[in-house]
């Protein structure tokens, strides 16, 4: 259990299709019969057969599955204060931003070209970078399009939710089944201090006015989601002294209207990005504010911890950018969809989880009967599959786990940037990395130098690469066995 | 009688060319532009001009 079945690293690296389809093809049994289900013991069968390949409604989902989002919707009937609308940037990682906007036709184009060289893609977004609801023939143009083509491509939309009542219907005609509304208030007097403005109705609002109308909006466009079976997704920005206590009550609000996941997301404030909160100062929360808020709105809708603040045109898994290898430029004028290659990922995908899922299951238990009280927090070192196999020089972030008496579960990740470049370690770099994992008890990855290893113990941070290439949750439940001193339960079954 | 675009500052995010009730606003170019043959002002149509309030850039849609 310990090594893959079929290294999914040799479907996704440079493999030839050949040996794809063979790989995919050899390994016994097929992934109907074969495995358990990686389905979580407490959802609905349907709802995992919505989301367990789309990276942003199941956490589980986001080792193996990859989403595109396409710039086809620049415009925009809002103004938020955590937002500049001026801002193109091929370097910035955050939403809202793109290096190139596309026609429908554009679209087309690149998400085919996507589909071919990305096995793992299984979602098409549109997250602006204006508001897809409001540049809504563009968006809908693009799903139309894109539909017709690749079929079973899932499709998803993000809105502020102004314009998100007008389109309701359109988007369960069109089989878009995931919907993400940005609720930061359900009190228009804290909304007045989010959004300068919207457009509605043909004239511009501003103040309490313009909050409360947003408001209103978003509560309808999420009931009217909910009564057509939609799956919503609530994102929440959290603007410390402005928000984040209210945060609690947004979460009761959007539970009440039948939100399936609720996303707090911290601010991103860098005055060089010359938005409102950038230029005035207002900080965004440290990543333990972040974790305490989401820890208390545990027990209310359901929350969403992996998500990494994605730019309006990403490509790839979640922790990953890709998107430069896809502009306009280096995508020929022809492309014709090719589904092998996804199809042959699939399977092997539907075989190695429900194996990770037994390993996960296992470990779990191993945790629960360590009778034990203590608490872990771990950084994991991973480039996906659900594995400890990632260099520490080469991560670009680290995936947060926490061991507890009730389990073992992700609550986050910390971005850094990467340490070792050319083939040796950067101390400035390192620096970072360690101030970014404030909080965190041990970091596990696929290797470590003994001089980073050192520094980080310094710091109050164990390394350690004993773990290389197992599952996560395998390799935490055995970690937490050893430090709380009790024998895996193999031992005594 | 017209509006005009400020190119320098302009996003290119093209609200102001579906929100104009006179299909006065196309992209040319690099840019949106304003066709002041066409150009009303909203008079007549609505309160205040369209480009104007939905722009996202203070000061880019003015009158000419």
């Amino acid at each position: 259990m310990s090594t893959p079945m079929i290294s999914l690293e040799s479907l996704t690296g440079a493999t030839s299709f050949d040996q794809l389809l063979a790989t995919a093809k050899s390994g016994g049994c097929s992934s109907s019969s074969c495995g358990s289900s990686a389905k979580p013991d407490d959802m609905d069968p349907a709802v995992w057969e919505r989301i367990k390949d789309h990276p942003c409604y199941s956490e589980e989902a986001h080792h193996y599955f990859a989403r595109m989002h396409v710039a086809v919707a620049p415009a925009c009937n809002i103004q938020c204060n955590y937002c500049n609308r001026k801002y193109d940037c091929a370097n910035e990682s955050r939403p809202g931003v793109v290096s190139e906007k596309l026609t429908p036709d554009q679209a087309l184009r690149k998400v085919i070209a996507v589909a071919n060289e990305v096995p793992q893609l299984s979602v098409l977004g549109i997250a602006g970078p204006g508001d897809a609801c409001y540049d809504w023939r563009k968006a809908k143009a693009t799903f139309e399009q894109v539909a017709r083509e690749i079929p079973d491509i899932k499709l998803c939309i993000s809105t502020n939710g102004l314009a998100l009542p007008d389109h309701a219907d359109e988007l369960a005609d069109m089989n878009v089944d995931h919907v993400t509304i940005t609720i930061n208030m359900v009190d228009p007097q804290i909304g007045a201090k989010i959004y300068p403005w919207i457009f509605y109705g043909h004239r511009r609002y501003t103040g309490v006015e313009a909050a409360r109308i947003l408001h209103e909006r978003q509560m309808l466009g999420l009931e009217m989601l909910t009564a057509r079976g939609i799956l919503t997704k609530i994102n929440s920005v959290m603007i410390p002294g402005v928000n984040d206590e209210h945060l609690v009550e947004v979460n009761k609000w959007v539970k009440e209207r039948g939100a399936f996941l609720h996303n707090v997301m911290p601010l991103i404030s860098d005055p060089a990005h010359g938005t409102h909160y950038g230029l005035t100062g207002q900080r965004g929360p440290k990543a333990m504010e972040l974790k305490a808020l989401q820890d208390k709105l545990e027990g209310g809708a359901k929350l969403m911890r992996h998500c990494r603040q994605c730019r309006a045109d990403a490509v790839g898994l979640l922790g990953e950018d890709r998107g430069q290898e896809f502009t306009l430029d280096q995508i020929p004028e022809e492309v014709s969809y090719d589904a092998q290659k996804r199809e042959a990922y699939r399977e092997v995908v539907a075989r190695e989880r429900g194996d990770h899922f037994a390993a996960k299951s296992e470990a779990i238990e191993v945790v629960k009967a360590a009778s034990a009280s203590g608490l872990l927090l771990v950084a994991v070192a991973t480039k996906g599959g659900g594995r400890v196999n990632e260099h520490f020089g080469h991560a670009k972030e680290f995936q947060v786990y926490e061991a507890s008496p009730k389990g073992i579960s992700f609550v986050g990740h910390r971005k850094v940037e990467q340490y070792c470049l050319g083939g040796w370690g950067e101390d400035a770099a390192l620096d970072g990395v360690i101030a970014a994992l404030e909080g965190i008890d041990i970091v596990m990855c696929a290797k470590i130098g003994e001089c980073p290893k050192d520094q980080l113990t310094e710091a109050g941070i164990r390394a350690t690469d004993a773990y290389g290439h197992e599952y996560i949750e395998t390799a935490i439940g055995t970690l937490y066995a050893a430090e709380f001193g009790i024998e895996p339960l193999a031992a005594t079954a | 009688m017209a509006f005009k675009i400020i190119t320098s500052q302009c996003t290119q995010c093209g609200a102001c060319e579906f929100e104009c009730p006179s299909a006065a606003i196309r992209f040319k170019g690099e840019t949106y532009i304003i066709d002041p043959q066409k150009c009303t002002e909203c008079e007549g149509t609505f309160d205040t001009q369209q480009c104007a309030s939905v722009c996202p850039v203070p000061k880019t849609c003015v009158p000419a």
